[in-house]
């Protein structure tokens, strides 16, 4: 909604194609605060954030379309065939802006041994479940991994009656924002147990229990360790992936991001193709990606009407302590906003870009927030002179 | 003439419709709740060619027999099939010889096509196989197929001619008297019978003794499968084995007709009465992993989707028990071990027509012998697709959005007989993409309540026992 928003905001005729009936994503079922902090300067819900977004594309004059999917898109030209209630459209443009979000990573993949019951559900999941559908999904509930949203589901969970036996982290540390381990488990008394994790599902046709062991610092299991712990729902918070199914074959993705690789204006190694968003990368906060997609639909709308050219880029190459990298090169020239995860908390860290170019100190550093690091139109166009431009989060 | 076949599995499915081409009262009777839900959804989903089974067994005539049938079944029964061809690969000496003989057997068993080549003919087709490939068996008659989707197909095909199916509903006995098969008894209700097939799969043993027969002695085998995410499609073109070992063929690389690639299986012994013990274990799984990787090096860092294991009933003779039995109308398709997939339909054919000759049975004089399956939207051409959406906008509707399957397409799933998400997920692929399920289960489920009548809570997984939800927020 935010690329589509500010794409009709320059005067670009601007459509944007939405599966769903209803706009704002994953944000309808978010019905829990921390939306808006820093977009709005308020603490909204995300169907509160979702409203104000759908104002603002109300008033650009972006043409929408709801309960349409883009079929197939690509790769020669901006062309998309969209499919809808209504039949098979194809629908041609100057340029692309991929928002379509992320996806959740199932149980399959975590390839834990055992039974396959129902009563093991991830987490958004069991979100649309109980906030969307209204539906409980169990009566005693243990949620595996800590991100943001395994930790808003245990809070939301217990708040509904259930049983919530604990969360359980692979790592030492935390996955989800330090806040949302605070709001979330300890204002409700729900035990958060690190470097824990799942090793058996048991019960043939529902959830009956789970085997829990502890890990060593590879993450692996410590025999003697195992201990059952009789639960009718498993709730997976193991990891978001950015959603690429309709362009991975033919665009250049990141391995680290999962999302397509990006230049300084969200612009894929296709020139009309841009890509915002959790679709990019996943980001801790909505106000953030709000922020990127309206920077990639600005950049859209240029490149709609021949005001992007396309030039040569930086690609940014990631030393050791980096996950997350956005974007994954740079336009020299163009001040750009580099979004940094670091793979491991660090209390005092130095964020090094260059080397030698720029150089941040930064307290408290943690995987589970990203570091913002703003590059001048002068520093983007001295890393270009470099023979090879690196991103480092170190200890300081 | 009534004739009840005792499981509706691949085996089951395919004899019920063979049967129904005759004027006999058909009786489908399956434990699961739904077809195709034993061995027939777990495993690696192969029609073999013939060459892994010894000249003489019932396994190497049947399979070749069956292989050739494929095509034709596939058409009039409208499920996928893809005859994308096997190698077979060798990585020592001994190996090597190993495919002079599985050659020269497959030469015996009528499989073409066969044909051994060098190193280097076969990374040109398969690029991706470990470099040092010694050579490799190519047998371009292999195909891959949704063995549940046949079985599915093939019951609501028998279902159109008059068959009946009763899914959910066990066999506790079968009256005999004098020699003959009387009746069926179940766990809802007696049903006269003048034959009873026994196509029980891993329960074909218990079957046959409530008959008073002390074969088939079945022994459930193991097999754990990973399936990888489809982007690991691009390392695989056709079906690939190791050199099989005395044990079993081996851990297979297979590509599946919906675009994913499938590792597996492990051949693991079980106890004797452990006919549900389809867990994955962590050694299994590193041995599929291992496996697969030993012959296609990229596929270990390919993300999985999905990890599962089936039974394979191995018998004491491992050869197939199939035929009339000493007690007169009760007859076996059991011990249906690999490659009981790719036997089943010319096992299916040869079983009806004994039937039939033992019994004088007439052939219907309208036996309608085309099956159209659930339109698959993603499968379609524009033009198609739109004139369906004409008639059903439902069908413009995206629920499961790794696979592209419509709300339109669960309907008529439902239309059909699913009756849970997993019914809904074997008959439309709605789940079984990389997601599985986390984006549309939710939907399915709102589609099942919608459909069925019921409410949220009445909704399973899999049947009794593994209902998704418990209750309602607010009352």
């Amino acid at each position: 909604m935010a690329a589509a928003t500010a794409a009709a905001h320059v005067g670009a005729r601007t459509l944007l194609i939405e599966r769903e009936e209803a706009l704002g994503g994953v944000l309808d079922q978010c019905i829990h605060p921390g939306f808006g902090l820093h977009r709005y300067r308020e603490d909204l819900t995300g169907p509160e954030f979702a409203h104000r977004l759908v104002g603002e594309l109300a008033a650009s004059g972006a043409e929408v379309w709801t309960g349409s999917t883009a079929l197939e898109l690509g790769p020669s030209r901006p062309v998309a065939r969209v499919v809808g209630t209504a039949g098979l459209v194809r629908v041609r443009a100057q340029a692309v802006v991929w928002a379509a979000g992320a996806w959740e990573r199932p149980v399959g993949a975590l390839l834990i041994p055992g039974t396959r019951p129902a009563g093991v559900f991830t987490a958004g999941l069991a979100q649309r479940f109980v906030n969307i559908h209204g539906l409980i999904p169990g009566r005693r509930a243990l949620v595996l991994g800590s991100g943001d949203i395994g930790l808003i589901m245990a809070r939301r969970l217990y708040l509904e009656g259930i049983e919530v036996v604990g969360v359980l982290e692979l790592r030492p540390f935390p996955g989800g924002l330090l806040r949302n381990v605070v709001q979330c488990l300890h204002d409700f008394g729900i035990q958060l147990r690190l470097s824990h994790t799942v090793s058996t599902l048991h019960g043939r046709d529902r959830l009956t229990g789970v085997t829990v062991v502890e890990v060593d610092e590879h993450g692996r299991p410590i025999v003697g360790s195992e201990e059952h712990i009789e639960v009718d729902t498993l709730i997976l918070s193991v990891g978001l992936i950015p959603e690429t199914r309709k362009i991975e074959p033919w665009v250049s993705l990141d391995p680290i991001n999962g999302g397509a690789d990006v230049d300084g204006w969200f612009r894929t190694r296709i020139p009309w193709l841009f890509s915002a968003g959790n679709a990019v990368a996943v980001f801790d906060l909505v106000d953030t990606v709000a922020r990127v997609g309206e920077r990639a639909g600005l950049a859209a709308a240029r490149h709609a009407r021949g005001d992007l050219p396309v030039g040569e880029t930086v690609p940014l190459v990631r030393e050791g302590n980096v996950g997350h990298l956005v974007p994954t090169s740079l336009v020299p020239g163009v001040a750009t906003t580099l979004f940094v995860r670091a793979r491991g908390p660090l209390p005092r860290a130095r964020v090094e870009v260059g080397p030698g170019v720029v150089s941040r100190l930064h307290v408290g550093v943690r995987p589970a927030e990203m570091v913002e690091v703003d590059l001048s139109p002068e520093e983007t166009t001295k890393l270009a002179s470099l023979p090879e431009a690196r991103v480092e989060v170190r200890p300081a | 003439m009534r004739v009840a076949v005792v499981g509706a599995g691949i085996v089951g499915s395919l004899i019920a419709r063979e049967l129904a081409r005759y004027e006999a009262d058909v009786l489908l009777v399956e434990r699961e709740p739904d077809v195709g839900w034993g061995i027939t959804k777990a495993n690696s989903g192969i029609v073999h060619a013939g060459f892994h089974d010894p000249p003489g067994t019932a396994l190497a005539r049947f399979c070749a027999l069956g292989n050739a049938l494929f095509e034709q079944l596939a058409l009039e029964l409208d499920f996928a099939f893809h005859r994308c061809g096997a190698w077979v690969l060798a990585f020592t000496p001994d190996e090597r010889r190993v495919l002079d003989g599985l050659l020269n057997q497959g030469m015996e068993n009528g499989v073409p096509g066969l044909t051994i080549c060098p190193p280097d003919d076969v990374l040109s087709e398969q690029p991706y196989v470990t470099p040092d490939v010694a050579a490799g068996l190519w047998a371009p008659t292999v195909g891959i197929t949704e063995p549940w989707a046949v079985a599915l197909a093939a019951a609501e095909n028998a279902r159109e001619n008059g068959a009946d199916w009763h899914v959910g509903e066990a066999v506790t006995g079968i009256a005999v008297r004098t020699g003959r098969v009387q009746a069926v008894v179940t766990d809802r209700g007696r049903y006269a019978a003048d034959v009873v097939v026994n196509a029980a799969g891993l329960w074909a043993d218990r079957i046959a003794a409530m008959a008073g027969l002390s074969e088939p002695r079945l022994a459930p085998r193991r097999g754990e499968y990973i399936l990888l995410d489809a982007s690991a499609r691009a390392f695989v073109r056709s079906v690939l084995f190791p050199t099989p070992n005395p044990h079993s063929k081996g851990i297979l690389v297979v590509p599946t007709v919906d675009g994913g690639v499938l590792l597996g299986p492990t051949a693991e012994d079980v106890s004797l009465d452990a006919k549900r013990a389809t867990e994955t274990t962590a050694h299994g799984m590193a041995v599929v992993r291992a496996g697969a990787t030993r012959l296609v090096p990229a596929l270990a860092r390919m993300p999985a989707i999905h990890a599962f294991a089936g039974l394979r009933p191995e018998s004491s003779g491992r050869d197939f028990v199939v035929g009339p039995t000493p007690v007169r109308g009760f007859y076996q398709a059991a011990a249906m071990r690999s490659p009981g997939i790719t036997a089943a339909p010319a096992l299916a054919r040869w079983l009806a027509e004994s039937i039939s000759a033992e019994f004088s049975l007439q052939p219907k004089s309208r036996f309608i012998s085309a099956r159209k399956g659930i339109p698959r939207t993603a499968d379609l051409s524009a033009h198609e697709w739109d004139a369906l959406i004409e008639r059903d906008p439902h069908y413009g509707q995206i629920a499961c959005p790794c696979n592209g399957v419509t709300e339109g397409e669960i309907m008529e799933a439902i239309r059909r007989g699913a009756t849970t998400v997993d019914g809904v997920k074997f008959r439309t692929r709605a789940g079984f993409g990389r997601c599985q399920g986390g984006s549309c289960a939710d939907r399915v489920l709102a589609i099942l309540t919608r459909e069925l009548c019921v409410s949220p809570e009445e909704v399973t997984l899999r049947g009794p026992g593994s209902a998704l939800v418990a209750d309602r927020v607010r009352p």
